[in-house]
């Protein structure tokens, strides 16, 4: 029973089929593990919710009925809502807010038979990349607890490198998916945008916003994410009209057939992402479009190496826009902010501050007391970018923009199947070291940012250990709908290497 | 072209945030050190390009969006207390706010 945490997603739900462990065993097992909240990866915990799930999962196992998924534990990003569970969005303004319903996607993994261990802590409204803007304290990296996790989906990085949780829920909206399962290790992917409900997630930038699951490897999360997606018409008004897939399918073509028309694969890598391929056109690029740590990206590279090694080709692609990426999804993405966040007015729920003189005054006030430092940069900044005589030079051109970045992501996939990079410049940063500087911070989302704008489906995978023996993770870009051919891709990796298998020591 | 501390007061009264001054102050550096990297997109050329509101509207696959209504008719269950139960001031099943009108 010891050793339950060790198990992956697959191999819970196989031991649970066969009735080797008991749902409310394996609970128990990981409830145990959460004492003293480790790494401060969690914000809500509730052991009675999660032992009555554990046992109703127990008694659809013996009556036959189970789910997929059965008695595998999984904790939930806390932008997403929960009926049982407080949802706080790593924000004061929603300290103890309970919602009615619970999102669709927490909704779908129960049903499938995932019983919830907890609530994740997160950055702010999931705006940041470090994990450092939760109001309820930084969340700390398993494999170095002096630096940040990532984020903003930290909490779930952290929770499932220390084997806190197997599974766990995050959403990408520049990268928060990709970018702390890098620095933590494991693996992460976001799936094409309109795959996944958005109903019941709380919104930063809906144009953007997508959920996603992080776990240790591509074959658990080809199997979350198949019971995570699926069309929600009448409730997500951006859901795509998509028959539900099995993203587990392509999983065992070997790459060497994985191609188009059953060719070899074919890999994009974008000229100036590495340094291989940097030399010639680097004076094209801005000097935004900063290099990667020596080690990290000699990592990387060989990962791109290992999958030619297996038979897939290489291609050298264009991305001539990506250092764009970063004004363009900040202006995008806080213009989507401001207008989302202004639902928080404390009447109908959210905080209220004690004392204002009118009206005007309690939105002020309570605003000005709900919300962190990064929240209301990124309310202001999405404010004046709307605002009237700025709408044009700003937010319209950056409108414009994003198609350009969204085209050259077609011609590239003319050319090759996936694209590969980094996912970000560097590996974990120490906590603290980016506080203060929000455009530093916003710089290192440059890999990220462009396949976001367009939509695109994106993962990370772990590739070994970069500088400070932090973890760094290898970028998979697929075209609209792709996500099994990322997943194969991943999947064919993991099986040849054990990068993914490694673990810090704080997860023994 | 920098903001002033005037930009910073008039968009936080339209943002409805109140700054303490040197909340105000700070924000006025790190909004503008932000600005400095968004000169840049000034200079691309995007004549005859398409805005670009939303991923469905790049997807080559899909047909072009519309707005998808569902039908007119309720499909929530009334709930008014579990809906009311994190709201800051309720009486009788209803929102208190400060009076609006004198």
């Amino acid at each position: 029973m010891d050793e339950l945490h060790k198990h992956s997603v697959a191999e819970l739900a196989a031991l649970l089929k066969s009735k080797k462990v008991s749902a409310v065993e394996v609970a128990t097992r990981f409830l145990a593990r959460l004492g003293g909240n480790p790494h401060n990866a969690f914000l809500d915990i509730n052991s009675e919710v999660t032992l009555a799930q554990a046992r109703e999962s127990d008694a659809k196992l013996a009556a036959g009925t189970a789910g997929p998924l059965e008695g595998v534990p999984i904790a939930h990003k806390d932008v997403f809502v929960t009926k049982d569970l407080a949802t706080t969005a790593g924000s004061r303004m929603l300290s103890g807010y309970r919602s009615p319903f619970d999102a669709t996607v927490v909704a779908r993994l129960r049903q499938a038979g995932m019983v919830t261990l907890g609530k994740l802590n997160c950055d702010e409204f999931a705006m940041g990349s470090a994990n450092e803007n939760s109001a309820y304290g930084a969340v700390s990296n398993p494999w170095n607890t002096a630096h940040v996790p990532g984020g903003s989906s930290g909490g779930s990085a952290a929770a499932v490198a220390a084997r806190l949780t197997p599974a766990a829920t995050g959403t990408d909206t520049g990268g928060s998916i990709r970018q702390p399962a890098a620095f933590c290790g494991i693996t992460g992917i976001k799936p094409t945008y309109g795959r996944a409900s958005r109903y019941g997630m709380v919104a930063y930038a809906s144009s953007l916003d997508q959920a996603g699951p992080m776990a240790r490897s591509a074959e658990d999360c080809a199997l979350l994410l198949s019971a995570m997606c699926g069309p929600d018409l009448d409730r997500d008004s951006t859901s795509l009209d998509v028959v539900a897939e099995d993203f587990s399918r392509d999983l065992l073509r070997p790459l060497a057939r994985a191609g188009k028309d059953g060719g070899a694969l074919k890999i994009g890598v974008p000229r100036g992402w590495l340094s291989e391929l940097r030399d010639d056109v680097s004076a094209q690029f801005s000097d935004q479009l900063q290099s990667v740590s020596p080690l990290a990206d000699m990592r990387i590279m060989s990962g791109v190496q290992e999958l030619m090694r297996q038979g897939a080709k290489l291609i050298e692609i264009d991305l001539p826009n990506t250092a764009l990426a970063i004004p363009v999804y900040y202006i995008v993405a806080c213009a989507e902010a401001s207008s989302n966040l202004s639902r928080f007015d404390g009447v109908k729920f959210g905080h209220r501050a004690a004392d204002f003189a009118d009206l005007t005054d309690m939105y002020k006030k309570s605003r000005a007391e709900g919300f962190g430092q990064e929240v209301k940069r990124r309310i202001m900044t999405g404010a004046y970018v709307l605002s009237h005589g700025y709408y044009d030079a700003y937010y319209l051109q950056a409108q414009k923009i994003r198609r350009m970045i969204a085209d050259d992501f077609q011609s590239a996939f003319a050319q090759c199947d996936v694209i590969a990079g980094p996912v970000a410049p560097t590996t974990a940063w120490k906590l603290g070291d980016k506080a203060d500087d929000p455009v530093a911070s916003y710089l290192a989302d440059i890999f990220t940012l462009p396949a976001s704008l367009a939509g695109l489906p994106c993962m990370s995978l772990p590739v070994g250990l970069g500088e400070g023996g932090m973890p760094v993770g290898l970028q998979l870009i697929g075209n609209y709908l792709q996500e099994a051919k990322l997943l194969n891709v991943a999947h064919q990796y993991q099986l040849a290497t054990a990068h993914h298998q490694q673990q810090p020591g704080a997860a023994a | 072209m920098a903001l002033t501390p005037q930009d910073i007061a008039r968009i936080a009264n339209l943002a409805r945030l109140e700054l303490q001054p040197e909340e105000g102050e700070r924000m006025l550096g790190q909004i503008n050190a932000f600005f400095d990297i968004v000169t840049q997109i000034s200079q691309v050329n995007t004549d005859g390009v398409l805005p670009m509101a939303h991923p469905l509207d790049a997807m080559p696959t899909m047909p072009p969006i519309h707005l998808r209504l569902r039908p007119d008719v309720a499909s929530e269950p009334n709930d008014r207390q579990a809906n009311q139960r994190s709201a800051p001031a309720v009486e009788r099943g209803l929102f208190l706010v400060p009076k609006v009108i004198e």
